[in-house]
């Protein structure tokens, strides 16, 4: 921990709670009045859970892949498991974990606290859409207990269509899922119009409300497209409708189109909150006002409405025709640049800042370096002449991997490290924080960055077998990613144990100025005893560092 | 397959004229993000020293806002983007309009190979062109969506069933080149693979020539061909490629694709071995038995799911129209060589 300059003001009152004040935690007890509950912090709290309980499953299902790949052919499984093992291991990281992570685990608790108010717009549709997580991810379930799915998380007909697996189980798990994707993001957007407090106007919402609300617009959307394409897969397979497969006269690429649609807007479902994080981080831990604030806001929102232009990137090699190609080509690179302002924005923040290296500023901090990487790479895929080379390849493998995970899931984990005193009431271990990020980074690049070379040598992805001059490569990213596994238990380990042992959290312990850092930790059940007012979310003059709680506090000594 | 392993550093080897051209792109590409990632990153690490938190030192009062910096910083990278995008499409719409003259060849694939089917009506499962030669394939595909890849060409397009999609290119040296398929398209989708052999000039006429040597015979010199193989052979040396049923049959194994899924060692794969099974008595799901004879054979390519062999799935694609009588004949023959009621 770090020290501030100033003396403490005398008489000053410190703003945390003790412990066994009222909080959200113990405002009520027993499994019912988690069940019921309407508090959007608990709710919060149970996706959190689930969540990373989806993190797990997934992880497993990525550890056999990458154990697996170690020899050409047959090394723990056969063929077709090891098809059921990345298909389940894409939907299971996708529609179950990064898609819900940081707006339904970390958004449902700080969104309204960081707003400044009780709760959201629609408390009863927020549990509504956690059940719906619960049942989409049941079905999921099932389909892994039936035997699994073979087809890619992708679903592409009409292999879709024909294959013996449980696809309509976990397709019929997405639809649901995505319910609750849409009810969120409802949720959120009318909670942001109609909640904000006297003096929230637009301009001064942390940039994270921005990203969240961005996301909610693309999530409420695009996610309907979706619904209705999972449903006429389903329909093909049961009735042999004939809308996608060509020997019931259907068009196989249609369903690239309808699939597509949505799924390109979903990975700015999964960026936008993340980089709406990323700022809150760079500022808080440079203690420096967020530079280009209006920038950021507004490159979240043309993110998402050039976000639903794209699409068809993914499809540079399915037949659609040369001029397709050239637009959507064209569209792909205009999204580039908003990303790009963002990250000069948060090293302008950093200049001239006091920058501090706790845990979730180690995470900001490689997020800037990872998806500087997997956003680069998106230009050698948005280019026509390299793509037809590096679509289906390990290059793109890579790709996406540095953006949704050195990405999304880094600035998960950060938040996640950022708000966990705030949600438990604890601090973890600085110490172990750090060792564990600076594991999961060189994990994590030792895993993904060997892809990237033997795809563009021409590895294909989703093999089973290859061919051994890419065994190299294959063991590299396989150590790696035990490297990486290691980092992550880590990282699990000592968070359970914050929770028993962990020092007691002061309301303010990084010095943030947004609302959320103005209630105790763990907040109380309202959130906020009185309405509070409302600033500069990202100006930290009026803040200094106290040793005596270990956390910040108001630098005139009155209460905020 | 060695020139796959040659290259440089992030390719393969340079086989097209296209390889060229994309490997140009790439480079371009990749300079411009290592140029850029570079600085990001050592700003940031610069910006961690130089300005880390000490005792007495806040972070400085400076602007929060700099709208000419804002658009300095979008001007510069929007400039150069559309100079990746524009050189990406020239390139490729350079290599997606085959010219008129180009040597057309009809490439089909399947579950879990690829048929390449040449002007004079010649099918094998390799893809053979001459060098400096503008190629276009046809492809299409007979079941699910799969991906015709040469990595040494960076070239790629699916193969759609219910839809003909056309590829282009030129190939540029002599060799061999790996061929994978890169659509996921179930089980068999990593061993889906084929050569694309391209010859120097004056080559590819003889290869193709020599290919389908049974198509030459007349009714009449095929019998006398059945009568004494070996005879006939020695006293017809014109006729080129032409070699006794058994051999002929063997390659025929590899170029239709049978290799796919029957193997010749004994061990089962997608189907049953062919070793030791000629002649002898076999249990087809649902119980029955049945004699692995002349008929059998026949009817198991050109109606493979009639009699399954029992434990084995119901995959195998038909050939009906796909192998000529003469080839049925010499397959038959290799598989009888393989072990029957003798053995």
């Amino acid at each position: 921990m770090t020290t501030s300059d100033t003396t403490i003001a005398a008489g000053s009152a410190p703003e945390a709670e003790s412990p066994s004040d009222g909080n959200y935690l113990n405002h009520a007890h027993g499994i019912r009045s988690w069940i019921f509950t309407l508090d959007h912090k608990r709710i919060g709290v149970m996706y959190l859970v689930s969540v990373v309980a989806a993190l797990l499953l997934g992880g497993v299902f990525a550890m056999l892949v990458r154990t697996e790949l170690l020899t050409p052919g047959k090394t723990i499984m056969e063929a077709d498991t090891y098809n059921k093992m990345f298909t389940l291991h894409g939907a299971v990281m996708i529609f179950l974990f990064i898609i819900p992570s940081i707006p339904a685990a970390l958004g449902n608790f700080v969104l309204p606290i960081m707003l400044g108010a009780k709760d959201v717009a629609f408390p009863r549709l927020n549990l509504f859409s956690y059940y719906l997580y619960v049942v989409g991810a049941l079905l999921a379930l099932l389909a892994i207990v039936t035997g699994g799915v073979d087809t890619g998380w992708t679903f592409y007909t009409p292999y879709s269509t024909t294959t013996s697996t449980s696809v309509i189980a976990v397709t019929l798990g997405a639809f649901v899922l995505g319910f609750s994707s849409i009810f969120t993001g409802l949720n959120f957007i009318v909670t942001i119009h109609r909640l904000r407090p006297p003096g929230m106007n637009w301009f001064r919402m942390p940039l994270f409300l921005w990203a969240l609300y961005a996301t909610s617009i693309i999530q409420i959307l695009a996610t309907p497209v979706l619904g209705i394409t999972l449903i006429l897969l389903i329909l093909e397979r049961t009735l042999g409708v004939g809308i996608f497969d060509p020997a019931l006269g259907g068009d196989p690429v249609l369903f690239q189109h309808f699939f597509w649609f949505y799924s390109h807007p979903a990975v700015y479902i999964m960026i936008l909150p993340a980089m709406g994080i990323v700022s809150e981080l760079v500022s808080v831990f440079s203690h420096k006002h967020i530079f280009g604030y209006k920038f950021i806001a507004y490159s979240s929102i043309a993110i998402a409405i050039l976000g639903f232009l794209v699409w068809g990137h993914h499809m540079f090699t399915s037949g659609q025709s040369a001029v397709a190609n050239v637009i959507f080509s064209a569209l792909t690179f205009s999204v580039s640049i908003p990303s790009a302002i963002k990250v000069f924005n948060w090293l302008t923040t950093m200049y001239k800042g006091s920058i501090s290296l706790e845990t979730p500023m180690c995470y900001a901090l490689s997020f800037i370096f990872m998806f500087g990487i997997g956003g680069l790479t998106g230009l050698f895929l948005g280019a026509l002449a390299t793509d037809i080379h590096l679509h289906d390849t390990y290059f793109v493998v890579a790709h996406f991997h540095y953006t949704m995970m050195g990405g999304t899931f880094i600035a998960f984990v950060g938040g996640l490290h950022y708000w966990w005193p705030k949600i438990t009431g604890r601090m973890y271990s600085e110490f172990w924080g750090r060792i564990a990020c600076l594991t999961v980074f060189i994990g994590f690049n030792a895993t993904f960055f060997a892809q990237f070379v033997m795809g563009s040598r021409g590895m294909p992805r989703r093999y089973y077998n290859y061919l051994d001059e890419y065994q190299p490569y294959h063991v590299f990213s396989t150590i790696g990613s035990y490297l990486l596994a290691v980092g992550l238990i880590l990282t699990a380990v000592y968070l359970i144990h914050s929770l028993f042992r962990g020092r007691r959290a002061p309301a303010n312990p990084w010095g943030g100025a947004s609302l959320e850092w103005h209630c105790s930790s763990p907040p109380p059940h309202d959130n906020f005893a009185e309405q509070p007012t409302v600033g500069d979310c990202y100006d930290f003059s009026g803040l200094r560092y106290d040793p005596e709680i270990r956390g910040y506090v108001s630098d005139q000594g009155r209460d905020s | 397959m060695l020139a796959q392993t040659d290259g440089s550093f992030w390719m393969p080897t340079a086989g097209s004229t296209a390889a060229e051209e994309v490997d140009l792109l790439f480079d371009v590409i990749f300079w411009i993000s290592a140029f850029f990632f570079t600085l990001i990153v050592a700003l940031m690490v610069l910006f961690i020293i130089r300005y880390r938190r000490r005792v007495g030192r806040k972070a400085e009062k400076m602007a929060t806002h700099n709208l000419a910096l804002e658009i300095t910083w979008s001007i510069i990278p929007l400039i150069l983007v559309i100079v990746i995008f524009y050189v990406g499409m020239k390139s490729f719409l350079a290599m997606a309009t085959p010219p008129e003259d180009a040597y057309r060849i009809d490439v089909e694939g399947q579950k879990w190979s690829w048929m390449f089917i040449y002007p004079n009506g010649h099918v094998d499962s390799e893809l053979h062109v001459p060098v400096d030669t503008d190629v276009q394939l046809t492809l299409t595909s007979l079941d699910v969506i799969h991906s015709f890849y040469i990595p040494a060409f960076r070239l790629k397009r699916d193969a759609v069933p219910g839809r003909y999609s056309k590829m282009y290119f030129r190939a540029t040296q002599a060799g061999e080149y790996t061929v994978f398929c890169a659509e996921y398209c179930g089980t068999g989708h990593s061993d889906m693979l084929s050569t694309c052999v391209v010859h120097p000039p004056g080559e590819f006429e003889l290869w193709l020539e020599s290919a389908d040597p049974l198509k030459k015979l007349t009714d009449e010199q095929y019998q006398a061909y059945l009568t004494d193989p070996d005879a006939f052979i020695a006293a017809n040396p014109e006729i080129k490629g032409l070699e006794t049923p058994v051999d002929i049959g063997r390659k025929l194994y590899t170029k239709k694709g049978c290799a796919q899924c029957h193997s010749v060692d004994g061990s089962a794969a997608t189907g049953p071995t062919f070793k030791g099974v000629f002649g002898k008595s076999h249990q087809m799901t649902g119980g029955s038995m049945v004699v692995a004879d002349e008929n059998y054979i026949r009817e198991s390519m050109l109606n493979p799911n009639a009699n399954v062999v029992a434990g084995y799935q119901a995959v195998m694609p038909t050939y009906q129209g796909r192998l000529k009588d003469r080839e049925i004949t010499a397959l038959v023959a290799y598989i009888r060589s393989l072990g029957d009621e003798g053995d």
